[in-house]
């Protein structure tokens, strides 16, 4: 497993946020929306939460994801990563389209 | 003497965040009634967490396995572990999305949540998965939440 401190992301939503608050951001927020189980690695991190777990695409080269730490609580962060995005377009169970454009 | 314990043969306790001080008493109590009664224990935190129990525990009396819980989770989505009884302490937000995260991984196995703390109604109403739920506000005193512990897992009342 890797480490997510160890990439380069973006705080969208602080920590504190949960994981309806992330899911409802998402879905209002970006027009390419797919949904993962728990458990779904991603940047080389298992990704922890409540099912259905949503992963929001911009540009077609950054994911938003929420991002659970044991003592700190969730947030919403963004990475960059085309590898990922194609990888998430190929095995991410169901895809939405929703919310305003970005 | 200990009540048989009808089906876990391996077991993983799940710990919180250690802030709230009936964790560390709850987990070494519940290890410990696991182990009288012949399952594997394993238990799982941050490497905080772990090292408190392993410093009230010395020798290893109650608990002798101990993983850090990202390398835990690893090893379930992996396939390389797994279990017949899962017990989560639970006291924030966080440890409710690693139990529905465990809760969708190991669906083969008894689930318990135990909610605790100052407040724990909310977040228990935030569980929306298949589990037991042991809720009750607790911070210093275990009495209570121990008594309720003990008659979910089926062991009589220890008066100590």
């Amino acid at each position: 497993m890797g480490c997510i401190e160890s990439l380069k992301y973006e705080k969208i939503l602080p920590l504190g946020a949960s994981f309806k608050e992330c899911r409802e951001y998402v879905e209002k927020n970006y027009t390419e929306v797919w949904y993962v189980e728990p458990g779904y690695k991603l940047f080389d991190e298992y990704i922890i939460g409540l099912p259905p777990i949503v992963l929001g695409i911009e540009e077609g080269t950054k994911i938003t994801f929420p991002y659970t730490k044991p003592c700190h609580g969730t947030y919403l962060l963004r990475i960059e990563g085309v590898e990922e995005v194609e990888r998430v377009r190929k095995t991410a169970k169901t895809k939405k389209q929703a919310g305003k454009i970005r | 003497m200990t009540d048989p314990l009808p089906s876990p043969e391996k077991a993983i306790i799940v710990l919180g965040c250690p802030e709230v001080p009936v964790q560390q008493a709850l987990a070494l109590s519940v290890a410990s009634g696991l182990r009288d009664r012949g399952a594997d224990v394993l238990v799982t935190g941050n490497p905080s967490v772990l090292g408190l129990l392993k410093v009230s525990d010395p020798k290893g009396v109650y608990i002798t396995k101990t993983l850090v819980l990202e390398t835990c989770i690893a090893e379930i989505v992996e396939k390389k572990r797994d279990c017949t009884l899962c017990i989560v302490f639970a006291h924030n937000d966080a440890a409710i999305a690693y139990a529905a995260t465990l809760s969708h991984l190991l669906p083969g196995s008894r689930f318990i949540v135990i909610v605790f703390g100052k407040d724990p109604e909310p977040l228990a109403a935030e569980i929306n998965f298949p589990c037991e739920t042991i809720v009750e506000k607790a911070v210093h005193n275990p009495a209570q939440l121990r008594a309720k512990i003990n008659k979910v897992l089926g062991w009589a009342v220890s008066r100590v």
